[in-house]
């Protein structure tokens, strides 16, 4: 019998079923040659990782305790933080939409603005956030000002993305119905399409907005501005008591804002 | 008054919500811009941003198609490499965390000392990782590959305890009643419902790894981020265009291929 073929189950009724050839060792043979260039490249080492691994520990143990004291001097920083992620997730949401509508291939009828809009939005979110951060300082100077344009830009490549995908799967019966009564397009896609996405929206943008100030968190590292900065000052003077206090106010806050938001969101879905 | 009419009337009236949301919402806006300060802002911003611009539409082409280990080629593979092992370790550790922090597998105070931890690992952010593992292994890509490794097991074991706790009873219990021992139950009920998720689940992880491989350069834990933050403070905006246009491409490519091998791994 040949190797090459296929094996198959007869069925007591004479029918033959052809057993499908698993896939499974052919991909782990590939995974494996590349972990085996991976680690060549990387410089992986298993025992210096054994050997070493309690070096790891020294920062994690300098942290505890925190320095109560330094706490004083966090909150203008961390509200700073969360001024720019949510002018910067509003800002966003908001420019979203109208490249959102052009980008959605049933509603603006010109392919090549689809596709342009399309491209624009998938480069914007290859430009890693704390790229476009960096690129920002440059611009308008450190400070918050470029944080909020890093998460401006990040908000609309994001929200943008999956809200075209709404668009197109929308139920456009109610839009045709309003075109043919004599609506345009554009108050056509106010009343039928945007009552559809408006909760998904809603709710993406308050996401967005959570996972924003987790980033905008170590924007302040290229220094734009916020409690990065402080994270960044008390890792270069190695106070890691101050890091822990910096890390566990950071907790605490997305902790507070996950659950805020998780409760909108329960409630717009 | 006809029907349609009537309809329209009896919808609820919501202007008080939809007012105090307006409030809120300006309130808040208004509020957060105080954080918007231009008086950074200068000619000389514009200028350097006609500059990046510039320098992204005529990149340094040399360093761009060289292939020794400055040029853009190899650090995007390097940067890949990281991603890449980061990942499968990530992957690896994550499966026993999550079967750990599954409900229905484990009691329930097991589940929620395993989460708490799982919650504490993921607020750590990655350049607090990075320079933790740089005390281990030293700078390099092994930090790095390390640094990925443990911020990926937050969001992995996150959407692996969803996989897990969505897991259909009823296959087991068929299994069960035609009399499969407790390892054939495993074999053909448990891993083909989730090993196509989780490979999906991890080859999206994959995709996150390559963009924030980018990061890990602040601290000195390889990949492409290094090179794009010297050229950048040394104003070589031919050599950012350049790498900037490395990371893109392969960021472009890589979500394609991962898109469309995700898309035949869920369909079966």
């Amino acid at each position: 019998m040949n190797i090459l073929k296929a094996k198959s189950i007869t069925l007591p009724n004479g029918k033959t079923v052809p057993v499908k050839r698993s896939k499974t060792p052919l991909i782990i043979v590939v995974l494996l040659i590349c972990c085996y260039y991976s680690v060549q490249i990387t410089g992986f080492n298993l025992q210096v990782l054994t050997k070493r691994i309690g070096q790891f520990w020294v920062i994690l143990v300098d942290m505890v305790p925190p320095n109560w004291d330094y706490i004083s001097k966090l909150w203008k920083p961390l509200f700073d933080t969360i001024k720019m992620s949510l002018l910067g997730s509003i800002l966003g949401a908001v420019f979203a939409l109208p490249l959102a509508y052009f980008a959605s291939s049933n509603m603006s009828k010109n392919k090549t603005v689809v596709v342009a809009t399309k491209f624009i939005l998938s480069l914007l979110r290859t430009l890693p956030t704390l790229v476009a951060a960096l690129i920002a300082t440059f611009i308008f100077g450190i400070g918050t000002t470029a944080g909020t344009i890093a998460i401006f830009i990040f908000t609309i490549a994001y929200i943008g993305k999956l809200l075209y995908e709404q668009i197109e799967n929308a139920d456009l019966k109610a839009f045709e119905a309003m075109q043919s009564m004599g609506h345009s397009t554009v108050s056509a896609f106010r009343y039928a399409i945007i009552p559809q996405i408006l909760p998904n929206y809603l709710s993406n943008a308050i996401f967005c907005f959570e996972g924003n100030v987790r980033y905008a968190a170590i924007l302040g590292y290229v220094g734009a501005g916020g409690i990065g900065l402080m994270l960044n000052e008390s890792l270069g003077w190695r106070n890691y008591a101050n890091v822990g206090m910096i890390l566990l106010l950071l907790a605490a806050t997305v902790f507070i804002i996950e659950t805020i938001s998780e409760y909108i969101r329960k409630k717009l879905l | 008054m006809d029907i349609i009419e009537k309809h329209l009337l009896k919808e609820p009236k919501r202007t008080v919500q939809n007012v105090i949301t307006a409030v809120i919402v300006i309130v808040f806006l208004v509020w957060s811009l105080t954080a918007i300060d231009l008086s950074n802002f200068t000619s000389n911003g514009l200028a350097i941003a006609q500059n990046i611009l510039h320098g992204i539409v005529t990149p340094n082409t040399e360093l761009l198609f060289t292939f020794n280990k400055t040029g853009v080629p190899y650090l995007l593979l390097e940067t890949m490499a990281i991603a890449f092992l980061g990942t499968i370790i990530g992957t690896i550790l994550a499966i026993p965390l999550a079967f750990l922090s599954a409900s229905n597998i484990v009691p329930k105070p097991v589940a929620f000392i395993i989460r708490l931890f799982l919650i504490f690992v993921r607020t750590i952010p990655a350049i607090v990782y990075g320079l933790m593992f740089i005390r281990v292994t030293g700078p390099g890509p092994f930090a790095g590959v390390m640094t990925m490794a443990l911020v990926s097991i937050g969001m992995l074991s996150k959407l692996f305890v969803d996989i897990i706790e969505d897991l259909e009873v009823n296959i087991l219990e068929s299994l069960e009643s035609i009399g499969c021992t407790p390892f054939e139950k495993i074999r053909y009920g448990i891993i083909p419902q989730l090993f196509a998720m989780f490979i999906s689940v991890a080859i999206y992880r994959f995709d996150m790894n390559l963009r924030d491989a980018a990061i890990l350069g602040l601290v000195g834990a390889g990949g492409i981020g290094a090179p794009l933050i010297f050229a950048m403070n040394a104003y070589k905006w031919s050599e950012v265009g350049s790498i900037l246009i490395g990371l893109m491409v392969l960021i472009l490519f890589v979500e394609f291929l991962s898109n469309k091998i995700r898309n035949t791994i869920v369909r079966g």
